[in-house]
């Protein structure tokens, strides 16, 4: 389980960013954190991550625990090897590397068992290893992002955090990473915490979900009201299963408050 | 003919140990975004290192190189974790003036040790040439061949099949993503200013195993690598290993046929004719013969 508490995040020592989130992730379950453009889900993620000190950023206050630990002064490599993998924002595979070896960098923090490791990884996205020898650079976006959330199970961690998987990808690959998820969820019991625009898709497959904007949570509840809640139909649901793809329109600039 | 092959040969054993220098700096590069000018230092520290465990300590050459190489890694590491990790995140430009000024500070240390005297190293293997087809090659020449060959064959496994090789490469290409995946990005750039510092230590043992041995000028011959990496391009390990053996090789050449056929360039004409070459290269492309476009903006 991954909990948050009144956690405030600052950028350069003078931008604030997050103003005292709190936020659950139940143990085996799917949590959906939803938020316009720059609400602040990926500086969320990287202060549960340990990634904060490369973007200059802090936490300056508030507590961060996976399962007993207070993780929040933690660096990267320590926390991921506590059990807290990502995906990051984008997929970021390694360009040059072949498909296997983003795996078996994936796996950096294993002891042993590697092998057997990237198999599995392997019969849950065959089409990995069919491109196993690949240059990773080469491969499609679906295929990438197959492979990004591949490369962050190696390593079997017990919590992982998704930042907008389904970004710029067509509806029939959403929907092969939608049940990606929810296998990853149910077969392996990982404690998904899914980033994402598109809220139709991560509140489908979430038991519960949150809203952030501004930095702050402004709405909270299970999955299935969130996806009843008149305000997200309209915000995020608007146009039904198209509205991943506003994500790419520059126009689509709306701003709508929440809870005012 | 017979002479300009010789003089291929000989300049590809001078040239291997500008690979060598140059293959350090390539992998400090890559890894750590860090043009390090401290090469010279570690290059004389590496050598007078085998010399102090040989000849004044009186172990065999190879221990004393084996010891060098471990004392130049450390001393790499020593460098990156007191001089540069502190300056993560300033600018290029700030931390290759940090470089030298550790390069000399290094230096003025070692030419204490060094005094007026030159440093030789006595090499084993003693003034026996082999000779084939009318070439020859000092027992010397030879060994300092293999041992590149070796060494880069070695890193070229080390960074393709093993687990810190691979966890190096990920820092270099993304250091974020390579952080998300668990790796401890601090002490890659550690172990990259390692690899360099022990690079830097063979071919230091192996000019002090040379006529000169080494003295307090010495390290001017680290500056070789400079061309090297430009011809090779700053980013690429092969353009490294390539750039340097060019360089040994257009040297040696220079040297035997300049006297004779462009007198008017004047004696030691061959000292600049790698640089000469290097100009060449950056006219046609600016980003030497292996590396990447990007490079180029640096
Ligand atoms: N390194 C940084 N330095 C300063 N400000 C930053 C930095 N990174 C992000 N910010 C700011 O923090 C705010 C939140 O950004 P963040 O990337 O967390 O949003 P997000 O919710 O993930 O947005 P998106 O949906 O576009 O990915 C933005 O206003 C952004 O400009
Ligand atoms: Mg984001």
């Amino acid at each position: 389980m991954l909990r948050v508490s009144n956690v405030e995040v600052v950028y350069n020592d003078v931008i604030q960013v997050l103003r005292g989130v709190s936020l659950t992730a139940e143990q085996g379950r799917i949590t959906a954190l939803l938020g316009a453009n720059g609400a602040g889900k990926t500086t969320l993620l990287r202060a549960l991550s340990g990634l904060l000190d490369i973007h200059d950023g802090k936490v300056t206050k508030g507590e961060i625990r996976l399962g007993e630990q207070a993780i929040h002064t933690w660096n990267a490599p320590k926390i991921v090897s506590a059990g807290l993998g990502q995906v990051l924002e984008g997929r970021r595979v390694f360009a040059e590397f072949t498909v296997e070896e983003n795996l078996r960098i994936g796996g950096h923090t294993r002891r042993g068992g590697l092998s057997e490791s990237i198999d599995e990884i392997y019969e849950l996205f065959p089409v990995l290893a069919e491109r196993r020898r690949r240059t990773a650079g080469y491969l499609s976006g679906g295929e990438q992002q197959m492979l990004a959330m591949g490369r962050a199970l190696v390593a079997h961690p017990e919590v992982i955090l998704l930042d907008e998987p389904s970004l710029g990808l067509a509806p029939r690959m959403v929907q092969q990473v939608k049940d990606l998820v929810v296998r990853v969820n149910q077969e392996r019991g990982t404690t998904v915490l899914l980033v994402e625009q598109n809220a139709m898709m991560a509140l489908s497959i979430a038991s519960h979900g949150y809203v952030m904007e501004q930095g702050k949570i402004v709405m909270d509840d299970e999955a299935q009201n969130l996806l009843n809640n008149e305000d997200i139909r309209d915000f995020y649901l608007g146009r039904g299963e198209l509205s991943t793809s506003y994500r790419n329109l520059k126009h689509y600039k709306r701003r709508k408050r929440w809870l005012s | 003919m017979t002479t300009f092959a010789q003089a291929i040969l000989s300049g590809t054993a001078q040239g291997a140990i500008y690979a060598l220098l140059a293959l350090g700096f390539v992998i400090i590069y890559k890894a750590t975004h860090v043009i390090s000018f401290a090469q010279p230092a570690l290059m004389v520290c590496g050598g007078l290192f085998s010399y102090h465990f040989s000849a004044v300590l009186g172990w065999p050459f190879w221990p004393s190189l084996f010891i060098a190489i471990l004392l130049g890694a450390a001393l790499g590491m020593v460098i990156e974790r007191l001089a540069l990790r502190p300056m993560v995140g300033k600018p290029v430009f700030t931390l290759a003036i940090i470089t030298i000024g550790v390069d000399v500070v290094l230096r003025v240390l070692a030419n204490r040790y060094i005094g007026a005297d030159s440093r030789a190293l006595r090499y084993p293997g003693g003034g026996e040439r082999y000779e084939l087809l009318g070439l020859a090659l000092s027992h010397r020449q030879v060994t300092i061949i293999a041992v590149t060959v070796i060494t880069v064959v070695s890193l070229a496994l080390f960074f393709r099949y093993a687990k810190a090789g691979l966890a190096v490469r990920a820092t270099a290409l993304d250091q974020e993503t390579a952080l998300a995946q668990g790796v401890r990005v601090g002490a890659m750039f550690a172990l990259a200013w390692a690899i360099a510092g022990g690079l830097a230590a063979i071919a230091g043992t192996f000019i002090a195993t040379g006529s000169g041995g080494i003295e307090q000028d010495t390290w001017i011959i680290a500056l070789k690598a400079l061309p090297a990496i430009i011809i090779g391009g700053l980013d690429s390990l092969q353009g490294a290993v390539i750039g340097g053996l060019l360089v040994g090789i257009v040297e040696q050449v220079t040297a035997v046929y300049q006297a004779a056929y462009l007198p008017f360039l004047g004696a030691n004409f061959s000292l600049v004719a790698p640089y000469a070459l290097m100009l060449l290269v950056l006219l046609i492309r600016p980003y030497g013969l292996f590396g990447t476009k990007e490079v180029e903006r640096v």
